[in-house]
């Protein structure tokens, strides 16, 4: 799938909140950042530093105070629609079947229902959910549900896609298969992806470079390339440059809290 | 309970069984009353003459309770249609909020009851006036739940939603309005207890038909056994309606998890 962009481009993106108080927050301040087409960015940082917040500003979700947002370099002042978007929580629909939910960004673009779910379907057995496709929700684990959100961020195509700590919420084993999941999947969609994650070595482990954020008002202090080959395996962890790349990641986050 | 199947219908069986046995012990202490300090059948008739004298009543009760319940039902659909609508244009528009939301809750000062000799007066004597007094009654009820519900919308699947750009009405659709289910629907049950009791007061204010009326005759003939009659059958088609609202409630929510439908903890 190239040819099809996926250049996502910061410049000087600030903002500024207002809290019940009348206290004003400043939550971002000054972030630039670019995303190659196909590249996979982590964005680590402490909590409250405003990574939720620079996803939500790219997704077209709230307008930034400062700055602008370009898209396949063009400022992009209504995005919303533009990416692919996944919340800190699941967010899946309770009263919608699993594969009513994964298609449910095709139906809202005028799919007809059939034709949504024909999309969907191969994509539900390929990745693993094909036995779950006629649930509830409810009725699945939290890796599964996560996996459902996933699939219906990716199913629409969009070439960027934000996704705010996906597996945060997720037991360690989970969590592992999951991030291995993830990677299969991305392979195959090819978009370019900014995570959020609170995890160093998940950010080390999924991505080709990883940026590390300051406490509020969050800026991006630090960044590491990781030359890790691909596709990897859970097994990379193992080795020394994945072990290098962690701890100056660490170290960096150390600085950024301390300063 | 080795067998699910079996463990849910031994518990349904004892869901309708300690209510019928608390029942049945009522009932036995009522005519237990009657018989041992042999109450005169005016003041307080025993269990057996009431569903005696009401059978034998039936040719009369049975059109009173006809008319009744259909004014119930009315009252309670023209209640759902104007409630939903109203709550949707509250959560749909900062300035319906702004404006109407502080009167629907004022409204709850006026008691209704003491409105049924107006709307009497400006019905007439028909079945308009309850029809109307019935949905003034459980309006609240069914708008208060709806506009919970909707406000209770996971913001989170809001959000992806947008992103994928849906626009308001597409929110309301998706999102908003199956999210209200669970509350309408409570609301409605509330709605459905009172709907009866509100249609047969203002039937007691005046009216050509019904339970209130029936009622009304009976006290005059010193009928308390048909009193009490009508009482029961009152109660049974509550909960008929109770029944299908739950029924309803159901069918339109097979997504729930059984433990949200049965609370057991
Ligand atoms: N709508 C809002 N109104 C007021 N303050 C806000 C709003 N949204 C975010 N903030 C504040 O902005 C700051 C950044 O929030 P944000 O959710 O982006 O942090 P985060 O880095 O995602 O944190 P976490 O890692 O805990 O998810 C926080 O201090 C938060 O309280
Ligand atoms: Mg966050």
């Amino acid at each position: 799938m190239s040819g099809r962009g996926g250049e996502l481009e910061l410049r000087g993106v600030a903002q500024t909140f207002t809290d019940r108080g009348g206290q004003v927050v400043e939550a971002l301040e000054g972030v630039d950042l670019l995303a190659r087409p196909g590249e996979f960015v982590a964005l680590i940082g402490p909590s409250g530093c405003g990574k939720s917040t620079l996803l939500r500003i790219v997704a077209g979700l709230e307008q930034p105070a400062a700055g602008e947002v370009l898209l396949d370099g063009a400022v992009a002042g209504d995005r919303l629609g533009r990416c692919a978007f996944m919340p800190q929580r699941d967010g899946l629909l309770p009263w919608r079947r699993v594969i009513d939910n994964v298609t449910i960004g095709l139906e809202l673009e005028g799919v007809p229902r059939e034709q949504a779910r024909e999309r969907a379907l191969p994509l539900l057995e390929r990745f693993g959910l094909g036995e779950f496709t006629g649930s509830w929700p409810w009725q699945l684990s939290g890796g599964m549900r996560h996996r459902a959100a996933f699939l219906r961020t990716a199913i629409t195509g969009r070439p960027v896609m934000l996704l705010d700590e996906p597996f945060g919420a997720l037991d360690g084993i989970t969590r592992a298969e999951l991030q291995q999941w993830l990677l299969d999947v991305w392979r195959e969609i090819g978009a370019t992806v900014l995570l959020v994650t609170h995890d160093v070595s998940e950010a080390v482990f999924l991505a080709d470079r990883v940026l590390v954020m300051s406490p509020r008002p969050g800026r991006i202090v630090a960044e590491e390339r990781v030359a890790l080959a691909r596709p990897r395996e859970l097994r990379v962890e193992e080795t020394p440059e994945f072990g290098a790349a962690e701890a100056r990641l660490r170290e960096a986050l150390r600085r950024a809290v301390a300063a | 309970m080795s067998n699910p199947a079996e463990g849910s219908s031994g518990r349904t069986l004892a869901r309708y069984l300690a209510p019928a046995l608390v029942l049945a012990g009522l009932v036995i202490a009522w005519a237990l009353v009657v018989a041992l300090f042999a109450v005169e059948p005016e003041v307080l008739p025993g269990p057996g003459l009431v569903v005696e004298s009401t059978w034998a009543d039936r040719s009369a009760l049975a059109p009173a309770a006809w008319t009744t319940l259909q004014e119930a039902v009315l009252g309670i659909a023209v209640a759902i249609v104007l409630a939903v609508l109203l709550a949707v244009a509250i959560d749909w528009s900062r300035t319906a909020r702004r404006s109407l939301y502080p009167l629907l809750v004022a409204s709850q000062t006026i008691p209704i009851i003491a409105l049924a000799p107006l709307v009497v007066i400006w019905f007439g004597f028909g079945q308009t006036p309850k029809i109307v007094l019935v949905a003034l009654f459980t309006f609240f009820a069914i708008a208060v739940g709806t506009l919970q519900g909707l406000a209770s919308s996971d913001p989170d699947s809001m959000d992806l939603l947008r992103t994928m750009g849906a626009g308001r009405r597409q929110l309301l659709w998706r999102v908003r309005l199956p999210s209200a289910l669970p509350q309408f629907f409570t609301g409605l049950k509330v709605a459905v207890a009172y709907s009866l009791v509100a249609a047969i007061v203002a039937e007691f204010v005046g009216a050509e038909q019904g339970l209130g009326v029936y009622m009304t005759g009976a006290r005059n003939a010193l009928r308390t056994d048909l009193v009490f009659g009508a009482v029961v059958v009152t109660a049974l088609l509550t909960l008929v309606l109770f029944g299908i609202v739950a029924l309803a409630e159901r069918l339109a929510m097979p997504w729930r998890r059984p433990s949200q439908t049965e609370a057991d903890w």
